[in-house]
Formats: structure tokens, sequence, C-alpha cells
């Protein structure tokens, strides 16, 4: 099949920054572990509040791991627990959250912290907090009447 | 708008028994858009925070119906009464059991329709249109679904029975390019919807019966978004049907390539289905390695998507030179500014590039998390799917609907639809605008208005409502705009002929090589990359799928 010059250009072009581009997002992944939450750590949902960590949520300082703290979430509705927490400016944060009963959302607004909780499943994601301030959590996955009144604060504190 | 000489080069009509198969879907699918738009203008004043909904009717109800009757019945319906139409006007017309067949997809869809509606409207099943579980709705809005899905396998049969018909009269041609397409239409909407059937048949309606307590929720999700992808590509390849075969004919000139045409097409259909991961990005249970590769397979859509450009803007291109355009953009100038038939969806056009490019932002792995589940999305397909395709189907409505009830289409009307456009362009320009700019900044979608326990954050998110409540309001006028000229086309405009406009191909347009008519080849690389991208995650997921969940009406 022939195919016109600067339409051949045009793909060539499209087609070489297309892989480019891929391949940034694919080094930022692999290499520098960059992924999207995809925690493969399973759950019973019904006895979530007996199973450790869920059984004690909150903040926990922990040694020895890549990460300064641990941030333990319980999700179910219309609620999080706990319902605030504070962690130092400049640490390593691993957020680890489930839900009770159906799916919710776990977003930090104005921070790329942001994962689905599904029941059954332990959602975990690993970041460096390096804005002070305070951030709403708030649930941005429809689970039912009082959806929008779904929240919690994360304190950045110097 | 026929010129003398379009009308000596032979006219064909479509047969009346096929507009009116045809004109039932039509009808149907603009009044799922007024009462799905008046939904959605219900939505932005609520979220505005400057309005409450009366007799105790929710948000979330209000927005399930807004998500299923625009984003499945609208677009299901107009589409099939648009392929109908086309394969009837070029591939001949429908025999007595073909259309008898269409008829009866047309009434199973529109059972279920009307089932699943009745259960939204009583507030039994405020799930939305994504359904998720284990939220869990009445079992007949279940039912409903599936008919919906299941008539739409029968409707769809009809077209391509036509199609096998005529190829097997033909042998050796390519069949009629846009017969041609509405079957890689259907092809690719049958596979993708099996997913939902199975999620729907297999796993929710059994368990909203209580013939079982649990559920698999991941899995569930996981066919809803094998499904859920290429159903917007089941929305868009119409639009790219009119702009390939349509917009050539109505600017008076040539189809640029027949053959890079079809290319596109089987393309869409193997890059559009083994891609729903990138909706699940953000989900537990799914290992990273399978969503990248996914991420990848769905930018290849990029490739089908710059031949397309490519062709379009080749046919205008060399139309406005044809009429003595100079310079490198002269050409542009010289293309038919006036008729509605070709702005409308030359607008929707202009809107993929920005919709095209947050798409890319969406699906590319890492960068979803900033978006995932914000208003961003939503301000997202109100561009894809809002403006881009529902334009380029307003505007072939203006010429589709005109043919299939034997009027025309006055000046006052097509000048009417113009500003139609312009009215849509700017409301959905300050609406998704909106969204898009408070989704960066963290607000969700899918939310009633909210004031997050005095969070400042979302203080600041108020204005951006007070913007979608106006868009949105502007966008509601369009709606009425839009349903006064079609029901002047369905009823009162005077009595005519109206073209059904197919492009032909440019003579200087290769040969079409039969390969790209070999269904056993495409459908084979389609059905491999689709085995290539889910029978591993999926296996996983069933090993190590944790207990199932009951269910929960939480609303
Ligand atoms: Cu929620
Ligand atoms: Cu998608």
């Amino acid at each position: 099949m022939h195919i016109h010059k600067y339409e051949k250009w045009w793909l060539t072009l499209g087609a070489t920054s297309l892989v480019v581009f891929l391949i940034i997002v694919g080094i930022s992944a692999f290499h520098y572990g960059s992924h999207p939450p995809s925690a493969k750590v399973y759950i019973d949902p019904e006895r979530v509040d007996e199973i450790a960590p869920f059984n004690n949520p909150g903040v926990h300082k922990v040694e020895g791991k890549d990460w300064d703290y641990e941030v333990v979430f319980v999700a179910s509705a219309f609620y999080y627990n706990p319902p605030e927490i504070e962690v130092p400016f400049g640490s390593t944060v691993k957020f680890i959250a489930t839900t009770k009963d159906v799916v919710h959302g776990f977003q930090v607004a104005g921070t790329n912290i942001n994962m689905m909780l599904e029941p059954g499943y332990v959602s975990e994601y690993v970041t460096t907090v390096d804005k002070a301030g305070e951030f709403l959590i708030l649930c941005n996955e429809y689970c039912g009447v009082g959806h929008s009144t779904m929240t919690s604060m994360l304190k950045v504190v110097e | 708008m026929t010129t003398v000489t379009e009308k000596a080069k032979g006219f064909i009509q479509v047969d009346k028994r096929d507009a009116k198969l045809a004109l039932a879907h039509i009808y149907v699918a603009f009044i799922a858009l007024f009462i799905g738009g008046l939904c959605g203008l219900l939505q932005v004043l609520v979220r505005s925070g400057q309005f409450t909904l009366p007799w105790g009717i929710t948000y979330y109800q209000i927005l399930t119906v807004h998500g299923v009757l625009l984003g499945l019945i609208l677009t299901t319906y107009f589409i099939f009464g648009f392929q109908i139409a086309a394969v009837s006007r070029t591939a001949g017309t429908l025999t007595d059991k073909q259309r008898s067949i269409g008829w009866i997809g047309f009434w199973t869809m529109t059972a279920g329709t009307v089932a699943a509606s009745i259960m939204v409207l009583l507030n039994e099943a405020s799930v939305l249109y994504t359904f998720y579980a284990p939220l869990q709705a009445h079992w007949i809005f279940y039912v409903g679904m599936a008919l919906v899905v299941v008539g739409s396998w029968i409707g769809g049969i009809a077209q391509i029975m036509k199609y096998v018909e005529w190829r097997k009269a033909n042998p050796g041609q390519p069949s009629p390019l846009i017969t041609f397409m509405v079957v890689v239409n259907l092809a690719m909407w049958i596979i993708c919807s099996l997913g939902v059937a199975v999620e729907v048949v297999f796993q929710l309606i059994p368990w909203s019966l209580g013939w079982v307590d649990k559920i698999d929720v991941l899995l569930s999700r996981t066919l809803f978004w094998y499904f859920g992808h290429p159903l917007v590509y089941f929305w868009l390849l119409p639009a790219y049907m009119v702009w390939y075969v349509v917009i050539p004919k109505i600017i008076g000139g040539k189809i640029f390539s027949d053959a890079l045409a079809r290319l596109s097409f089987m393309l869409f259909l193997i890059f559009s289905i083994p891609v729903g991961f990138h909706h699940q990005l953000t989900e537990p249970g799914i290992d990273s390695f399978w969503k990248y590769l996914q991420v990848v397979l769905t930018m290849m859509v990029v490739i089908p998507s710059l031949l397309t450009a490519f062709s379009l803007f080749a046919s205008f291109e060399i139309r406005g030179r044809e009429l003595g355009a100079k310079g490198v953009f002269g050409w542009f100038k010289k293309l038919p500014w006036k008729d509605a038939r070709f702005v409308v969806p030359f607008i929707g056009m202009a809107a993929f590039i920005p919709a095209g490019a947050g798409g890319i932002i969406n699906a590319s792995h890492q960068m979803n998390q900033i978006i995932h589940n914000t208003i961003w999305v939503t301000g997202h397909f109100h561009l894809t799917l809002a403006t881009t395709v529902v334009l380029t189907f307003f505007g072939a409505a203006y010429w589709l609907i005109p043919h299939l009830t034997g009027r025309i289409l006055t000046k006052q009307m097509n000048h009417l639809a113009i500003i139609q456009a312009i009215v849509w362009t700017v409301g959905m320009s300050i609406m998704s605008g909106a969204m898009h700019i408070v989704g960066l900044f963290g607000a969700p979608r899918r939310s009633d208005f909210s004031t997050y326990g005095g969070s400042e954050q979302a203080a600041d998110w108020i204005p951006y409502q007070i913007a979608q409540a106006v868009g949105g309001t502007i966008l509601f006028i369009g709606i009425i705009l839009v349903l006064y000229i079609v029901a002047h086309l369905l009823w009162f405009a005077p009595k005519g002929k109206t073209e059904f406009p197919i492009g032909e191909v440019s003579e200087h347009a290769e040969k079409t090589p039969m390969v790209l008519e070999n269904w056993k080849i495409w459908l084979t690389i389609c059905i491999l990359l689709i085995l290539f991208a889910y029978t591993i995650p999926v296996i996983d997921m069933i090993q190590n799928a944790p207990p199932g969940s009951k269910g929960y009406k939480l609303w």
C-alpha cells in the first residue's frame, strides 16, 4: 500500500514521540520505582478491626525501613479512622489503608496521594511529604448518600 | 442544500421501512438527551451550593439518571439509528428478516431501558452508570442493563447480516466504506460488551437476587472496565465515520484514501479493548507490570488517531486548493463555514485536540494519580463524549433526520444550528475548563455539594463550581435549541429531498488491499491481544481473591 510522503513523515514523527514518551514513563516506573499504588495484600473485609495493622489505626514511627512513618487508615461509610493525623515535614510516609464495606477513595487533595480502597484489599503508597500545611483527605469514589462528607485531615508540621 | 449536480448523479434514498427503524432509535436518543440533560443542569446547580433538590430526590439519583441516559442510552440509540441508515443507504435496503431482527433489538433495548429507569426513579438503584459492587441495586436494574446489552447485540446482528449478504453478492470487492466501518464498530462492541454481560449475568444478578451472598469486587470492576474503555470508542467511531465518509462529500471534496480509513478502523478495533486497566491504575490487587503493559497498548491508539487527523486535513486542504486557495493555510478559509453540517462536526474535531491530550495524561501510569476520580475526569469526557462526539452527532442529525423524514433543513434552521454549536462551545469551555482546573486542585467527581468540614482547600473550589453551574446552564440552553431543531426536522420542516452525503474516494487513492477486509486476521489479532493483556492478571485475581463482599444499599 502506497503512503503519501508527508503522511510518512507525520506518522514517523508521531510514532517516535510516542515511543520516547512510553520509554520515559517506563523508566520512571521500573527504574525509579514510580508506580501507581498496586499493593497485593489481602484481608477479610469483615474482620478488619481485628487484624494488624488495622486494629490500631494512626501514625506509627518505624525503624529500619525505607520509610519513617506508617500511617494506617480504616475507611467505612462514611468516615475515616483516624479523623486527623500529623506527620513531620520532610519525612517519608507509607500510607496503608483498607475499607470495611464498599469501595472508597483515599485522596489527599493537592498532592498525588490518590488510591482506591476496595474490600478485601490493602492499598499502600509510599511518599515523602515535602509540603507543609493542612491537607484535606477525602473520599473520591461514590460510596453512598454520605459520600461527600467523608473526610480526614493530614497535617504536615515543621 | 442538495445541489443540482448531485441530484443529476442519482439520489439514493434510504427505504421508508428502514427509515422508520432508524427514526425509532433517534426518537429515544433525543428523549434521553432531554431528560439526561435536565439532570445535568440540576447537578451543576446543586454543586454550586445555591440550590437543593425538591421532593426528597437525591443528588446521586439524578447523577445516575444523567450517566445512564447520556452515556449509555443517548449514545447507543443514536449510533444505531445512524448505522442502520448508513448500512441501508450504502449496502442496500434491509431484507424483511433483517429489519424484523432490528426491531426485536430495538424493543429489547427499550424494555431494558424502561425497567432500569423505573428502578432508578424509585431510588432502588442509585449506583451510577458504573454500578460498582458491593453497592447493590435492585435486581431489576441489572436485568434492565442486561437487556440493553443483549438488545444491542440483536440489533447489531441485523446490521452485520446486511454486510455479510453484500460481501456474498460482490465477491472480491471491498464493501462500501461506511458499512465496513459500521461492522468494525459492532465487532468491537460485541467483543467488549461480553465483559459487562458476564459481570451482570454471572455476578450482579445472582448476587442481587440473593442466590449467592458474596461478590468478587475486583473481578467485577475488571470486567466492567474491559467493557468501559472500548465503550468510549464505540461512541467515537461513528463520529469518525461522519468525518471520514460524510464530511468530504459535504465540503465537495473526496475521501483521501479508502485504504487508510479502513486501516485506522482496524487499528482501533485491536487497540481499544486490551486496555481497561488504565481505568484501574490506582487499584490494589493488580500488578503494576500489567498496568504498564495496558498503558502501552492504550497509547497505541495515537497511531490511528494521527492517521485520521492527517486524512481529514488532507481532504480539507485538497478541496480548498481546488477552490483556488493560495498559501500554506489559505485553504482553511475556503471551507464551507456557513454550512451547519460541516461547522458543527468541525468544532467537535477541534475539541478532540485538547480532549486527546487530556486522555494521554489520564492514561499515563503514574500521572493518573494526580487526576484519578477528580472532576478533571468529568471535564475530560465532557470534551470527548459531550463535545466531540455529541456535536458530530448533532451535525449528522441535521441531514440524517430530514433525509429519513423526507424534509429539508431550512436556511433559518441551518443558521440556528450554527448558533447552537456556538452556545455549546461557550458553555462547554466554561464548564469543562472549570472542571479541569479545579480537578487539578483535587476536587472530586461524582460528589454532592460539600464544604468538607470547613476545609480551606475545599472553599477554594466553590468559585469553580459556580462557573460549572454557569457553563452547565448555557449547555442546557444548547440542549433546548437542538431539541427545537430536531422537532422541526421531525414534524414541521418543509417537505423535500435531503441528501445522505456519502463521499467518493479520490481518484489518486490507491486500490484498497483486500487484507483490510480479512476478518480472520484482524479478529485473531484482536483476541490474541486481549488474551495477552488479561489472562495472567485475571488468573492472579481469581487465585488470590480475598473473601467476597456482601451487598450494601447505602443511599
Ligand atoms: Cu465515598
Ligand atoms: Cu479509557
